[in-house]
C-alpha cells in the first residue's frame, strides 16, 4: 500500500535500527564484545547489575554518591531563616529514569483540572471507593462532599457558553433544515418495526422555514468501553438485582443492550423518539413463550438491510419537533421558482441564493507612446567644474533640447527650467547633481578633463572629442541619475546602496567570463526569489546597468524591494564568476543530512580588530583572551587520568548551535551607516565592505607578516565606462598597440580579460582568488611571464629573486618577456606561447583563458599597486605551502660541492637584496640571464649527480613541467 | 623554613660546542631530547627518524616507514615508544627496541606538523596543516582519534602537552590552550603566525614564538604578557624556541645562524651563540642539564655549559 511509506513515519520506533544491507559492500568485521555497549539516552554507559538489584541504574548511575540519594542532608534553621518542613515525595527517590517513558512514574504533559474534560478520574474513584469506607455514611462517599462543592464546569463548556451554546445543543454551525433523509436509521441484524413518530416526519417539509437555523443535535461521544466480559456482543448477562427483585415493571428481562450505551453513542437520534420492544427477539431466537405475537418467525433478511458504505449520511430530519408557520413555506416556494436553474446541479455544489453584481472594470489608462517608466534626471553641471569642452558639449545639446522643450511640454524641460518658468527661488540644497556624486567620481570627471586638457587636440580632431566627451558625460550623468533614482526609492529604514557595489556587480558579471550554468544558486531555497535573482544575473551579464530594479518583483513592498536588492547586489559580488569556475570543480553532493541549519560554534569569538589593536599596544590579558566551554572526550579524559570535567555531557568539542546553512546574512554583515558613507572624502573605505576588510587581515597573516593592509587604489576597483572609454583608449591603448603590436589577437584579447578581472578584484576577491590558487593553478609559465615582466617594469628590487628564479626556470621565455618589458605599461604584455590556442571563438578555450588569467591579473593588479607587497605575494604564490616554511634541506654532504655553495651565498645575498630599492632594469636582466644560466647548471649536475635525492622538494616546486621532461629524459638516457 | 635557600646559581648556559654529528638524512627537520635527555631523536628530510646517543653521538636506530619527511618526533617517558609525523599526513607510533613501526594512523588531511605524547603515552596528539590536533589512543587497536580539536581556523604548527593541557600554536596567529580539567579552551590571540609554543617548566607561563620575530612570554592563567623577546630573525621559517631547564633564560632559533639567548625576567639579550651560517631549525634543551641541542641543514650540535672534558670530569 502506498499509504505505508508515509505512515511509516508516525510510528514511534525504539531502538537504533539495522543499516540497510548493501550487496556490495565488504562484509563488515562484526563489533567485538567489548565495544558492544549500552548507553542510556544521555551517552552514558549503562552496567547491568542484576535484575534483582538494580538493573540498569543501581545507584546513581553506578557510582557510589549522588546529587541528592546519599548524601545526607543538613537540618539548618536560624532565627532568620527557619528551616522549611521537607516532606520527602516519592519522587525524591526516584531516578531520572523511572520518571521516563518506560519508568515507574512517567511525566507526561497532562491536562491540568481546569482544562481536562469531565472523563472520570480512575484514581480519583479509587480513592474515594477506598475513603467510603471508612466515611460517615457508608456507601456514598462524597455525598456531603459534593453538596458542598461549587458546580464547576470545564473551561470548555465555559467557551461554549460564551459563544452561545445552550446545554442539550451541539456544537457546530447552526444548520438550515435538511433535506428529508429517506432511510433515517440503519439496522443491524434484527431489525425493529418503525414506531409512528418517524411516519409523522414526511410531511414535515412543507413547514420548514428558509431563515430560521438550528442548533445541531447533541451528539454524546462515542465511549469505546473495552470490552472485558466472555460474552456475546451485545449480551449482557442477568442482572440478579433485576431477575431476582423484579426491578422492571414490565417483568421482562432484557439480555441484551440494545439500547446499551454503545449504540446509543452512535445512533443516540434514532433511538430518542423510540420505545423499543422489550423482550428477545430476532431471528435466531424465534418467538418467546411470553409474546403474543409470533407473525414474523421467519424473517427473510435482505441486503437492503446492511449498509454498505462508511460513513453515510447523517440521519435526522433537523426539525426537532418545530412546525413552520404557513407563510414560510410559501415564500420559500416562491424563492424557489425564482431561482429557478435549468441545468443539472452538480453534487457538493449549491445554487447560490444571491446574485453576484458584476463588477464593472475599467481599463488602464492609456500610456503614451514615448512613455519610459524610468525617469533620468536631466544633468546640471556647474560649468566651472567641468571642462569648457564637456561644458560646451553639454549647452550645445541642451539648447537643442530647450529649443524643441517648449513644444514637447513640461516633461522634457528640466527642473531649473521649470522652476524659471515658475519664477520659483533656487533651492537651498545641492544645486547640481555634481554635489550628489561621489567625491571619485568627480575626481575622475576632473581627471577627464585634465587629460582633455593636456592632448589640446587640433581643431579637427575637437569635434570628435566633443562627441566623446559627450557621450562619456551623458553616460556619466545617466549613472549619477540612476544612483539618485536608486537611493530615492529605497525607504529610510535601508541604508543607501553604496552605488559603487551594483557597479562592482556590473563589472564582475558582464564580463566574457560570467558562466551561466555554473553560477552559485543562494536562494534555491526559495526558487521564486532564485528566479529573480537569476533574471537579475543574466541581466547583469549584459551589461544591463538596472539589472537590480528590472528584476525586482513589482509587486512586493518597497521595503522588501530594498532590502532584496541589497541581498542581490552582495550575492552577485559574492558568488562572482571566478568563483564559479571554482566550484564547477566540485559536484554537489549527493546525500546532505541536514541542509536546513549547519553546526556553528556558540560562542563567537571577539572582534579580531579589537585583538589587533591590542596587541599593537602591547595589552596582552583580557582584550586578547577569550574563553570557551570545550569538552574534551571523556576517553580521553581517562587516558590523561583526569575527572570528566562535565560528567553527564556526552557532547564533545565546543557547544555547537543550530543555524540556518543558506541565508545569505551569514555570509554578509550589512555594512554600518559609519562605514559607508558618499561624502567620505577617503576613496577606499566608503567602498569597501567591513566583509573584506576582515578578509583582509586574516590574509594578512596567511604566510609572512605583511606590511599592514594598505588602502588600495580605489580605481581599480571600480571601473566605470569612462575610464574604459578615455583613460584607457587615450593612455594605454595607443602604447600597447604600438608596442605589443607583434602579439598576436589572441594575446591582447587575453589582456582584456585579464584587465577585466582586476577591474572587480578588490581585496575580497583577491583573498578568494589566492585560495583559488591553491586548487586552480595555472601553468608556472604564466607566472613566470608576468612577474618576469612586472617586476621589470616596476624596476623595483624587491621582487628581483622572484624574477630570478623565474628566469633561470625559463631562459627561452625570459627573452620573449625582455622584448616587451621595456615598456611602462600598465597592462603586462604576456608572451605568444601562452595562448596555445589561437581559436578564441572556442568556448573551451576562452573558459580556460579566463581560469588562467585570474591569478596573473590578480598579481599584476597587486606589483602595479604597491611594489612592497609584492614579495610576500609572489612568495606565497610560489610556495605550495600554507603558514611558515621549512628551512631549505641546504646540501646533503654527499653533493658537496663548490657550486652549491656559491649557490647558498647567493641565497644569502638575495634575501639582503630584498632590501635594496631600486636598481637599473637592463643591468639587472643581464645578470639574470647569467645567473639563470648558472644554476640551471648547478641544478642539471645535481640532478644527475643525486638522483634520489628526495629533499630538493623546494627545488622540484619551482621547476616547470617541460623541465622535469627533460629531467626525466635526461635520466632515461643514463640508464 | 628553618634553612635559608641555598644561593642561587649563576646559570649556566650551554655555549661550548661538544660534538657534531652528521645526520647523514637530509636536512634536519626536528631535533629532540628522549624523556630522560640521554638520547636525541632527529627527524629527518629523507623520511627517516634516527635515535642517537647524546653522549657518544652515534648512531642507535634508525626508523624507517614514513613516505615523506617526517616533521617532529617525542619519545614517551619510558623510552618504549616512540611517535613521529610526517609530511605524508601520517603519525606513526613506532617500537623503539625492534624499530616496528606499531601503528600508523591516517586521518590528517595535510602534513603533520608537530607530534607528543602525553605524560603517559596513552595519548598521541599530532596537529597539522589542516588546522585539526587529533588525540590518537595508543592504547586501544583504533584507528580514529579519540578526540579532533578542529577549533583553529588556520594550520596547528606547534603542540605541547601538559599533565592536563594541551597547547597549540596556530597559523591564525593564536595559541590555543585546552584545559581538559577545567574543561576550557582558552584562545590568546597573538596576531602573527605562530611558530612555536612551549610551556614554561613550572607550568605557569606560555611561551610562543611567532613570525614577527618575537617571542612571547604570556602568563597561563591571565593571558597577560610577561616578556617579550626579539632581536632574531624569524621571518618565514618555522623556527623553535624554549626555556632552559631552570626557567631563567628563553632561547629561540634564527634565521641568522644563531641561538638567543635571553634573560627570561629582565628580556635582554644574554648570548648570541652563533651556530653556522644557514638556519638554525630546531633546538632542544635537556630537562634536566643545561645542554642544548640545535639542528642546521643536514646537522645537528649538541652544546655544554663548559667545555665538554670539564664536564666529563665533574661527572
Amino acid at each position: 500500500m502506498a499509504s505505508d511509506e508515509d505512515s511509516d513515519e508516525d510510528f514511534v520506533t525504539y531502538g537504533t535500527p539495522l543499516e540497510p544491507l548493501e550487496e556490495d559492500e565488504p562484509s563488515r568485521k562484526p563489533i567485538p564484545v567489548h565495544e558492544q555497549t549500552v548507553k542510556d539516552e544521555k551517552g552514558r554507559y549503562k552496567r547491568f547489575h542484576g535484575a534483582f538489584t538494580g538493573g540498569f541504574s543501581a545507584g546513581y548511575f553506578n557510582t557510589v554518591g549522588s546529587k541528592e540519594g546519599w548524601t545526607p542532608s543538613t537540618f539548618v534553621s536560624s532565627r532568620q531563616q527557619k528551616s522549611e518542613k521537607h516532606n520527602a515525595r516519592p519522587e525524591d527517590f526516584m531516578d531520572e529514569e523511572d520518571f521516563g517513558e518506560h519508568g515507574i512514574a512517567p511525566r507526561e504533559i497532562t491536562t491540568t483540572d481546569e482544562f481536562a474534560s469531565e472523563r472520570k478520574d480512575q484514581i480519583k474513584d479509587k480513592a474515594r471507593a477506598v475513603s467510603s469506607l471508612a466515611a460517615l455514611i457508608p456507601g456514598d462517599p462524597g455525598l456531603l462532599e459534593e453538596f458542598i462543592a461549587p458546580a464547576r464546569s470545564s473551561i470548555g463548556v465555559e467557551l461554549l457558553r460564551k459563544m452561545g451554546w445552550k446545554d442539550g445543543q451541539g456544537v457546530g454551525p447552526r444548520l438550515k433544515r435538511k433535506p428529508r433523509k429517506q432511510n433515517t436509521g440503519r439496522v443491524y441484524g434484527c431489525s425493529l418495526p418503525r414506531n409512528g413518530s418517524e411516519e409523522s416526519e414526511e410531511d414535515d417539509d412543507e413547514f420548514a422555514p428558509e431563515n430560521v437555523t438550528f442548533a445541531p443535535k447533541d451528539v454524546v461521544p462515542v465511549d469505546f468501553t473495552p470490552k472485558v466480559d466472555s460474552h456475546g456482543l451485545g449480551y449482557r448477562g442477568l442482572n440478579p438485582l433485576q431477575a431476582l427483585g423484579g426491578g422492571s415493571g414490565s417483568g421482562h428481562i432484557n439480555l441484551f443492550t440494545l439500547q446499551s450505551d454503545r449504540t446509543t453513542n452512535l445512533f443516540g437520534d434514532r433511538a430518542s423518539g423510540q420505545e423499543r420492544r422489550g423482550g428477545i427477539a430476532g431471528q435466531a431466537f424465534g418467538v418467546g413463550a411470553m409474546e403474543e405475537e409470533d407473525g414474523d418467525i421467519y424473517h427473510k433478511d435482505s441486503m437492503s438491510n446492511y449498509d454498505n458504505v462508511l460513513g453515510g449520511e447523517e440521519p435526522g430530519d433537523g426539525l426537532y419537533g418545530w412546525t413552520a408557520p404557513q407563510q414560510y413555506t410559501k415564500k420559500k416556494n416562491a424563492l424557489k421558482r425564482v431561482m429557478a436553474y435549468s441545468g443539472r446541479i452538480l453534487d457538493g455544489f449549491a445554487l447560490a441564493s444571491e446574485v453576484t453584481e458584476i463588477k464593472t472594470v475599467y481599463p488602464p489608462p492609456d500610456l503614451p507612446r514615448d512613455f519610459r517608466p524610468v525617469h533620468y534626471f536631466r544633468p546640471v553641471i556647474d560649468p566651472s567644474t567641468v571642462s569648457p569642452i564637456v561644458a560646451q558639449a553639454l549647452q550645445l545639446s541642451r539648447g537643442q533640447l530647450s529649443q524643441d522643450a517648449s513644444q514637447q511640454g513640461r516633461h522634457k524641460l528640466d527642473s531649473t527650467q521649470r522652476r524659471d518658468m515658475l519664477g520659483e527661488s533656487a533651492l537651498q540644497g545641492p544645486s547640481s547633481v555634481f554635489e550628489l556624486l561621489e567625491s571619485k567620481d568627480r575626481e575622475r570627471l576632473t581627471e577627464i578633463r585634465k587629460a582633455a586638457e593636456s592632448q589640446k587636440p587640433s581643431e579637427s580632431n575637437l569635434s570628435s572629442a566633443v562627441d566623446r566627451a559627450v557621450v562619456v558625460a551623458s553616460a556619466k550623468a545617466k549613472a549619477a541619475a540612476l544612483q539618485a533614482l536608486s537611493s530615492r526609492f529605497q525607504s529610510s529604514s535601508t541604508q543607501p546602496q553604496p552605488p559603487s557595489e551594483t557597479q562592482m556587480a556590473l563589472n564582475a558579471w558582464s564580463g566574457p567570463t560570467a558562466d551561466a550554468s555554473k553560477t552559485f544558486k543562494p536562494f534555491s531555497k526559495n526558487p521564486q526569489k532564485q528566479a529573480r535573482y537569476d533574471l537579475y544575473i543574466s541581466k547583469l551579464k549584459q551589461g544591463d546597468k538596472d539589472a537590480v530594479e528590472l528584476s525586482l518583483d513589482s509587486s512586493m513592498t518597497e521595503w522588501e524591494r530594498g532590502r532584496e536588492r541589497e541581498e542581490f547586489v552582495r550575492a552577485a559580488l559574492l558568488y562572482k564568476p571566478s568563483s564559479s569556475s571554482l566550484s564547477s570543480r566540485f559536484t554537489h553532493g549527493k546525500h546532505e543530512e541536514d541542509t536546513d541549519t549547519v553546526d556553528v560554534a556558540q560562542e563567537q569569538e571577539n572582534d579580531v580588530d579589537d585583538k589587533q589593536a591590542a596587541v599593537k599596544m602591547k595589552m596582552f590579558g583580557k582584550l586578547t583572551r577569550d574563553t570557551f566551554e570545550w569538552h574534551p572526550d571523556k576517553l580521553l579524559c581517562k587516558r590523561f587520568n583526569i575527572p570528566d570535567p562535565y560528567p553527564g555531557s556526552s557532547m564533545v568539542g565546543m557547544p555547537k548551535v543550530k543555524r540556518d546553512k543558506y541565508s545569505v546574512f551569514n555570509f554578509l554583515t550589512i555594512p554600518d551607516g559609519s562605514q559607508v558613507n558618499p561624502s567620505d572624502p577617503k576613496p577606499s573605505s566608503s567602498t569597501i565592505p567591513r566583509v573584506t576588510a576582515e578578509a583582509s587581515s586574516k590574509k594578512s597573516r596567511w604566510d609572512v607578516p605583511v606590511q599592514a593592509s594598505e588602502p588600495k587604489d580605489a580605481v581599480s576597483a571600480f571601473l566605470s565606462e569612462t575610464r574604459s572609454e578615455v583613460s584607457a583608449t587615450q593612455q594605454t591603448e595607443a602604447e600597447v598597440k604600438t608596442q605589443t603590436d607583434a602579439l598576436p589577437a589572441s594575446a591582447t584579447s587575453e589582456v582584456k580579460v585579464a584587465q577585466s578581472v582586476e577591474k572587480q578584484s578588490d581585496q575580497k576577491n583577491e583573498e578568494e582568488e589566492e585560495e583559488e590558487e591553491e586548487e586552480v593553478r595555472p601553468s608556472m609559465d604564466l607566472f613566470k611571464a608576468i612577474f618576469a615582466s612586472s617586476s621589470d617594469e616596476k624596476s623595483s628590487s624587491s621582487s628581483e629573486d622572484e624574477a630570478e628564479e623565474e628566469e633561470e626556470l625559463a631562459p627561452p621565455t625570459s627573452e620573449a618577456a625582455q622584448s616587451t618589458t621595456t615598456s611602462g605599461t600598465v597592462i603586462p604584455p604576456i608572451p605568444a606561447q601562452f595562448t596555445p590556442a589561437p581559436d578564441i571563438n572556442k568556448a573551451m578555450d576562452l573558459k580556460h583563458l579566463t581560469v588562467q588569467s585570474v591569478p596573473s591579473a590578480e598579481t599584476t593588479a597587486q606589483s602595479t599597486q604597491s611594489s612592497l607587497n609584492a614579495p610576500a605575494k609572489s612568495q606565497g604564490l610560489d610556495e605550495e605551502e600554507f603558514g611558515p616554511r621549512l628551512p631549505p634541506p641546504g646540501f646533503v654532504p654527499s653533493t658537496h660541492s663548490p657550486q652549491m655553495k656559491k649557490q647558498k651565498k647567493k641565497d644569502k645575498e638575495k634575501h639582503k637584496g630584498k632590501k635594496h630599492k631600486k636598481e637599473k632594469k637592463k643591468k639587472k636582466s643581464k645578470k639574470h640571464k647569467h645567473k639563470g644560466k648558472q644554476k640551471k647548471r648547478h641544478e642539471e649536475s645535481d640532478s644527475s649527480s643525486d638522483d634520489t635525492d628526495s629533499n630538493s622538494e623546494d627545488v622540484d616546486r619551482d621547476v616547470p613541467t617541460s623541465e622535469l621532461l627533460q629531467r626525466l629524459k635526461n635520466l632515461k638516457n643514463k640508464r | 623554613m628553618a634553612f635559608p635557600q641555598p644561593r642561587p646559581q649563576a646559570p649556566q648556559l650551554p655555549q661550548h660546542l661538544w660534538r657534531t654529528v652528521d645526520c647523514q638524512q637530509g636536512a634536519v627537520r626536528a631535533v629532540r631530547f628522549n624523556a630522560d635527555g640521554n638520547y636525541l631523536l632527529t627527524c629527518g628530510s629523507d623520511k627517516s627518524l634516527k635515535l642517537w646517543s647524546v653522549s657518544r653521538g652515534t648512531l642507535l636506530k634508525t626508523y624507517s616507514g614514513h613516505g615523506y619527511e617526517v616533521l617532529d618526533a617525542d619519545g614517551s617517558y619510558d623510552n618504549s615508544q616512540l611517535c613521529s609525523c610526517s609530511s605524508d599526513k601520517t603519525v606513526i607510533l613506532w617500537d623503539v627496541a625492534s624499530g616496528q613501526v606499531t601503528r600508523k594512523l591516517r586521518g590528517h588531511a595535510g602534513k603533520v606538523n608537530c607530534v607528543q605524547f602525553n605524560e603517559e603515552a596513552t595519548v598521541m596528539l599530532s596537529g597539522s596543516i589542516d588546522g585539526t590536533v587529533r588525540c590518537w589512543d595508543t592504547r586501544s587497536r583504533r584507528m580514529e582519534p579519540i578526540q579532533i580539536l578542529d577549533e583553529s581556523q588556520d594550520g596547528i604548527s606547534s603542540l605541547k602537552v601538559s599533565e592536563h593541557e594541551l597547547l597549540t600554536g596556530s597559523v591564525d596567529g593564536r595559541v590555543r590552550r585546552y584545559d581538559l580539567r577545567m574543561g576550557q579552551l582558552q584562545v590568546d590571540y597573538i596576531g602573527s603566525p605562530i611558530t612555536c609554543v612551549c610551556f614554561s617548566r613550572d607550568g605557569q607561563c606560555t611561551l610562543s614564538s611567532s613570525l614577527d620575530s618575537t617571542v612571547r612570554l604570556l602568563d597561563k592563567s591571565t593571558g597577560e604578557m610577561l616578556g617579550e623577546y626579539s632581536g632574531h630573525v624569524n621571518k618565514g621559517y618555522k623556527l623553535d624556541c624554549c626555556l632552559t631547564d631552570k626557567d631563567t633564560h628563553v632561547l629561540s632559533c634564527s634565521e641568522d645562524g644563531h641561538v638567543y639567548y635571553w634573560d627570561l625576567v629582565e628580556g635582554s639579550l644574554t648570548l648570541k651563540l652563533p651556530v653556522g651560517k644557514a638556519v638554525v631549525q630546531s633546538l632542544s634543551f635537556h630537562p634536566t642539564e643545561p645542554r642544548l641541542l640545535t639542528s642546521m641543514e643536514g646537522r645537528v650540535q649538541v652544546w655544554g655549559a663548559e667545555p665538554e672534558d670539564a664536564a666529563e670530569n665533574e661527572s
